[in-house]
């Protein structure tokens, strides 16, 4: 049996996904979810072979409900529009759904999805190529065991590079993120934040004040009382944005 | 245009046979011939009539600039210049015949006078010209602005109006799919509000203010596909305090933005069970006053401000009223109030 979970905040629209399975007796249906937090809990407990997933949704998105899993489920996502969206989906392996969908066209992913199952692994990757490449997010959704944090921008005071993951820092806490250092130069901002390092971020108006560390070097010293190093491109940089 | 130049066809001939009567008058306090001073005033006048036309003609077609003015000031004087010499020449010729030395003699010691005269005439002429033209230009370029400022303003509101949220369509066409198969009966039913909804949308009656139970019944039909989608997590309680009142007034569609902005971040961003509830009635300065109230998370930094399409009816508000008070939106303790005032115009 192949277990499928439908994550969509409309009840008709997950009704209808539920009515056009029917025609597909290997698939049972062992979760129903009306937005991202259910989602996340759920695929985390019952790891489905496949997930059915809207992109708008209350407080957390699709994409930001996936940016929440690791290991990625496997998605067909459903979407009523989303002109940017449907653009990257076109170039990539996830498949999508445009609502309202019949129960061809739904075949016609199932089917796709059937060819290629397990032998193309979504990637978070792939996800991000899924996102309007030039859409800033001023705020980032992150997971710390099972409690869901939404963090502002304006919250963030620097993000460090992690191994695989990022360091999200706030005024007392930090928070880890399975995504690049790049990823937040590109999503976040460009008026607000700066990439002073190769491995960090700092939001420009948490400075509190840039020092001397040693010879040629600095450091920024942020509200919070944290230190950040500036490589000496880092450092031209926030010269150039903040001229003193 | 033209309307200009019959007006002034009348005071042109008025304007004429008075200088001709005084013309003859003058002349004939220095020569005591009446006919002779009334020949002397016809050909004199007649001369200056066709220099007149001349110039009338010269500016309809040809009106130098503003920095033109050293050109104009030279052809008046030039046309003066003809009109003098040939209204003497032409004095000359015809006394000839009449052969009266003395008149002869007062035609040539006249002559500055004259000249002055029929300078001053042309220079008149070529001002008052000018001036027709330049008035009739500040007309027609005054009427174009308030033109194109009321294209500017139609095509605005018909773009604010007619925003139709391709979001909500598709899944409400999306619903009807759903229900199509299950509840063929529902499925019908929300095709008729989307229907309803839809041609409401559509009017295009673009000044037209609407009655507010019109506006209000429109408003339902929006409230009861969105039910339809959300099911029974939406609720909505509708209060119109102003039945027992003469009828109230509102530009039409104005209520629907602000419906579509309480829907997007009271219900699309909310997890839980919403009511939102409309209340209308007229206050105490006989302003339509429109509360319309809804959930909200203060933690989701979003709902900050008024939303996009809340910009839009402040600008819709203010093209139709010339007023910037008119909306204002507050959130407190988890409720966020839209309120909407409308002056009733008797």
């Amino acid at each position: 049996m192949i277990r499928t979970i439908i994550i969509d905040d409309e009840p008709l629209a997950r009704s209808i996904v539920q009515e056009f399975l029917q025609h597909h007796n290997d698939i049972e249906v062992v979760a129903e979810c009306a937005n991202g937090f259910e989602g996340v809990k759920q695929i985390q407990e019952l790891k489905p072979d496949l997930i059915f997933l809207d992109i708008q949704m209350p407080k957390i998105s699709g994409f930001e409900m996936l940016e929440l899993l690791d290991p990625l489920p496997e998605v067909i996502f459903t979407t009523a529009f989303d002109e940017y969206a449907v653009k990257a989906f076109d170039a990539n392996a996830v498949d999508y759904l445009l609502k309202p969908f019949s129960q061809e066209r739904f075949d016609q992913a199932l089917a796709r999805w059937r060819k290629i199952q397990g032998s193309h692994p979504v990637t978070q990757e792939m996800i991000e190529n899924l996102r309007p490449a030039d859409a800033e997010e001023n705020r980032i959704v992150v997971r710390n065991g099972v409690q869901i944090h939404i963090i502002p921008a304006e919250e963030i005071f620097c993000i460090e590079a992690f191994d695989d993951y990022v360091k999200i820092f706030t005024a007392k806490d930090y928070f880890l993120k399975k995504k690049t250092i790049t990823h937040f130069e590109n999503t976040l901002p460009k008026n607000d934040f700066l990439r002073v390092h190769r491995s960090h971020i700092i939001r420009l108006s948490a400075i509190q004040k840039v020092e001397q560390y040693e010879k040629g070097s600095h450091v920024v010293i942020l509200k919070n009382e944290r230190q950040v190093p500036l490589s000496r491109q880092g450092y031209q940089r926030l010269r150039e944005v903040l001229p003193w | 245009m033209a309307r200009i130049f019959k007006g002034s066809l009348l005071a042109y001939t008025g304007w004429w046979t008075f200088w001709f009567i005084a013309w003859s008058i003058v002349v004939h306090r220095f020569e005591p011939s009446w006919p002779d001073a009334l020949i002397d005033a016809a050909v004199s006048i007649l001369v200056m009539v066709i220099g007149g036309v001349i110039i009338t003609n010269t500016f309809r077609f040809y009106r130098p600039g503003g920095s033109n003015y050293f050109f104009r000031a030279v052809y008046i004087f030039i046309l003066t210049l003809l009109v003098s010499v040939i209204s003497n020449v032409g004095l000359g010729l015809i006394f000839q015949f009449l052969a009266d030395d003395n008149y002869r003699n007062f035609v040539v010691a006249s002559g500055p006078v004259r000249f002055v005269l029929t300078l001053l005439m042309m220079s008149f002429m070529g001002v008052i010209n000018w001036l027709i033209y330049y008035i009739a230009e500040l007309q027609a370029a005054g009427t174009r602005k308030q033109e194109s400022e009321k294209l500017m303003r139609d095509a605005e509101l018909t773009r604010l109006r007619q925003q139709l949220q391709p979001h909500f369509l598709f899944n409400s066409l999306n619903s009807i799919s759903a229900l199509a198969g299950s509840r063929p009966e529902e499925a019908r039913k929300m095709v008729q509000l989307l229907s309803d909804f839809l041609r409401g949308t559509l009017r295009t009656d673009e000044y037209k203010m609407a009655e507010l139970s019109e506006e209000l019944k429109h408003i339902g039909l929006y409230l009861e596909i969105e039910k339809v989608r959300f099911g029974n997590r939406l609720k909505t309680i509708v209060l119109n305090e102003t039945e027992h009142l003469p009828e109230v007034k509102l530009p039409a569609l104005i209520l629907q933005p602000i419906l579509e902005n309480t829907i997007k971040y009271g219900l699309y961003d909310v997890l839980e069970d919403v009511t939102i509830v409309l209340k209308a009635s007229v206050g105490d300065d006989g302003l339509l006053l429109i509360e319309v109230s809804n959930p909200y998370d203060p933690e989701s930094k979003v709902s900050a401000g008024t939303g996009f399409g809340l910009k839009y009816l402040e600008r819709r508000l203010y093209l139709l009223y010339g007023r910037n008070d008119l909306l204002n939106v507050s959130g407190k303790d988890g409720i966020f109030v839209t309120r909407l005032r409308i002056p009733q115009i008797s």
